[in-house]
């Protein structure tokens, strides 16, 4: 056991502080920048992954293939974690996510591939069942995310409880009416979601749309920064200097630029490649055709959700609301929130985000099997964890699930490169899932000071903070025990006996 | 109190403003009719900043999105009137002292012109600087026409700060009386024995300094 001895923690105080004084202009500089500085841990962490590997893999792991489908692989769990941070953050958990993933899997390629065509009469390859399956399988996902939403807000049952359910009932419901069969092919534009090709149809933006995109989402990102500084001035409030709006500015578009570029990067398999340029009577050059992919249609869609749930969650009184249940429900109620119709309104979020997930990954499959998202609230929840979403609730941002959601993909497909099993991959990401957390908890205790009225709530939440605290009580008894002032058991048992012998005694 | 501040319906009887009878169902109800609650707790969330406390449920929105400009100006402000030291308007309210929590706790009450303000145990968690402070607020208040209802078991803030004393005992209202009215034995006494003053005896009086 580590006790601490004072003659060896005073140095080691010293040399603490000496290397803070060496940072400081540094720390002071990050200040100014106001940015998150866990998300630009998280950047770290995630760059250092992805060196790491790289080395390790021989230069294998930074290509443009793996990169762009690492982001494919990506996207599936990275939309659906952005709906779990608001679940969490509002102390709750949904653990149906995969189950609704492939209930709503399911049915939308029994809309687009039997119901449609067939029990409708309208055939196949319709110009308007893409659309039509994904706008219903989306409402059918809000619904009975929604559903399992008002249990747990309007009938009281713990959210965990309510979700595990239905983790069993979806799960069992699509072999009730699918009786087992996988369901295929789907429609070749549904198709595109997924980020595959169709002959030479391709599930990505291309090269133009691309730089497109990238361009617009810059002008977007200063535009922000102006408009925010301008609302900031207007109340005379202070504003971040001007270099390091600049610097925040340029990196947030040059990650974007980056983004596009290795999208661009990575060329379209040879044989689609080859029959593109038959269609469009373009002549193959000796060296081979290169022709740029594009961002990929399932990281354009995670894309979007992000830019919304972002926005839902920051900018508009529904997301504060979640925030402000996660930080204290009492609190909320007394404030005239509506905490139920908030908390059931996150579950049906979920739920449709749940299945743009799911057409998604029926997309990218071209069928829907019974086992489709199975385990995938593991990786989801994981995900937004990792991202430093805090199961005390109230803390959590959604960019931060995202990178969660790197994060984990781009251990596993390391690992793939490295011909890891996929034991060892599980053992890998189980183990990375408790540090990321047990780091997450210390920076919490560092947070305020342990009044114990306040820590109540987050002590039932967290047993490992319970038991940190009763570790330091347990040195204080001992310590207390050693100086005489505290009666230690074999002391107590003396007086036990003493007392026994002078007034008599029926206990043995 | 809870019922007044519309966190618990009422059982029976009827609440009245200005003559009024009024229906308070819910918290935000309370709020519309210019009730204002300090609670012990302070009921703060601890995640989000002062701001964002300040106008929980009562956001102000420009196209219907939060305007968090305006609430941090607005918020500065008040609590600038409280307590000119405030600094902290970005940091999460679980990093503030007690004192200023309750600042952030105050401010929200007295920020929508409130008319009735209800004050539970608003001391309790302060040092003696800043309980002068809250003292020279609630004097402050009072001047300005708001009705305070103070709950506190300090006689001593009830004999400085109040005009009108409510003593209950075991849940049952034991009497109301002007503070000019009476000493702050009959005070004590209706607090420990549960009696009205018109029923202490001379006996009473000397048990309870006995």
């Amino acid at each position: 056991m580590g006790v601490s001895v004072p003659t060896q923690a005073a140095p080691e105080r010293g040399t603490q502080t000496r290397i803070g004084a060496a940072f400081a202009p540094a720390m002071s500089a990050l200040r100014s920048l106001e940015v998150d500085t866990r998300l630009l841990g998280m950047l770290g962490a995630l760059l250092l992954i992805w060196v790491g590997f790289n080395i390790l893999s021989g230069g294998t792991f930074l290509s443009a293939r793996n990169l762009w489908n690492l982001s494919v692989q990506s996207a599936s769990i990275a939309i659906m974690a952005t709906g779990m941070v608001l679940i969490i953050v509002s102390r709750n958990i949904d653990l149906s996510v995969g189950s609704m993933l492939g209930f709503l899997g399911y049915t939308m390629a029994m809309i687009q591939a039997v119901w449609i065509p067939n029990d409708l009469g309208f055939g196949h390859e319709q110009p308007l069942t893409w659309i039509i399956t994904l706008v219903l399988g989306i409402a059918l996902g809000a619904l009975i995310g929604g559903l399992q939403g008002f249990v747990v807000a309007y009938g009281g049952v713990p959210s965990f409880i309510v979700t595990l359910g239905g983790l069993l009932v979806w799960r069992g419901l699509i072999f009730r009416y699918a009786q087992g069969q996988t369901i295929a092919p789907m429609e070749s534009t549904f198709q595109m979601l997924g980020g595959g090709t169709v002959g030479t149809r391709v599930g990505a933006l291309g090269e133009w749309p691309s730089w497109t995109l990238g361009i617009v989402l810059c002008l977007a990102i200063v535009y922000l920064q102006i408009s925010s500084r301008r609302r900031r001035r207007r109340y005379a409030f202070p504003v971040r200097p001007l270099w390091a709006e600049g610097l925040v500015g340029a990196v947030s578009c040059g990650i974007v630029l980056g983004v596009v570029w290795v999208a661009n990067s990575y060329p379209l398999p040879v044989n689609v490649a080859l029959q593109y340029a038959e269609e469009h009577g373009i002549t193959v050059p000796p060296g081979g055709l290169f022709i740029p992919t594009g961002v990929a249609f399932p990281v354009l869609i995670m894309l979007i959700v992000t830019l919304v749930v972002t926005f839902l969650a920051t900018r508009r009184r529904f997301g504060r609301y979640v925030y402000a249940i996660g930080g204290n429900p009492d609190a909320a109620a007394l404030a005239g929130i509506n905490v139920r119709r908030t908390i059931m309104l996150t579950f049906a979020l979920m739920g449709s985000l749940a299945a743009i997930s799911a057409a998604v990954q029926t997309a990218r499959l071209n069928a829907a099997v019974t086992n489709l998202g199975v385990q995938n609230e593991l990786d989801v929840i994981s995900a937004a964890v990792i991202g430093g979403t805090s199961f005390s609730g109230g803390i959590g941002t959604v960019p931060g699930a995202i990178l969660g959601a790197v994060v984990m993909q781009s251990l596993r497909s390391g690992m793939v490169l490295l011909l890891v099993d996929s034991p060892t991959q599980d053992i890998v990401v189980g183990l990375v899932l408790v540090v990321a957390v047990g780091h997450a908890d210390a920076d919490d205790t560092d947070a305020g000071p342990g009044d114990p009225a306040r820590t109540a709530g987050r002590d039932a939440q967290h047993p490992g903070l319970l038991w940190r605290r009763a570790r330091g009580r347990r040195r204080v008894d001992r310590s207390l025990r050693r100086r005489g002032r505290w009666p230690c058991r074999r002391q107590r048992r003396r007086q036990v006996d003493a007392h026994a012998d002078a007034f008599g005694s029926a206990t043995t | 109190m809870r019922t007044l501040s519309g966190a618990r319906p009422p059982d029976s009887g009827q609440i009245a403003i200005n003559s009024q009878p009024v229906t308070i169902g819910n918290p935000r109800d309370a709020k519309a009719l210019g009730i204002e609650t300090i609670y012990q707790t302070l009921a703060l969330a601890d995640n989000l900043d002062a701001p964002a406390n300040v106008f929980l449920g009562r956001e102000v929105t420009a196209a219907t999105t939060l305007d968090d400009a305006a609430m941090e100006s607005a918020t500065r402000k008040v609590i600038g009137r409280l307590n000119p030291n405030f600094k902290n308007f970005k940091a999460p309210v679980l990093r503030l002292s007690g004192g200023q929590r309750q600042a952030v706790a105050i401010a929200r009450a007295i920020h929508f012109n409130a008319r009735v303000l209800i004050m539970d145990e608003p001391t309790a968690a302060l040092g003696p600087a800043e309980t002068a402070q809250v003292h020279t607020l609630i004097r402050q208040l009072k001047s300005e026409g708001i009705g305070i209802f103070l709950v506190s078991h300090d006689i001593h803030d009830v004999f400085d700060l109040s005009e009108r004393i409510s003593v209950m005992y075991h849940g049952k209202l034991v009497g109301t009386v002007n503070k000019n009215d009476v000493t702050t034995d009959e005070v004590l006494g209706m607090i420990i024995l549960g009696k009205p003053p018109t029923k202490l005896t001379q006996q009473d009086l000397a048990e309870l300094h006995g």
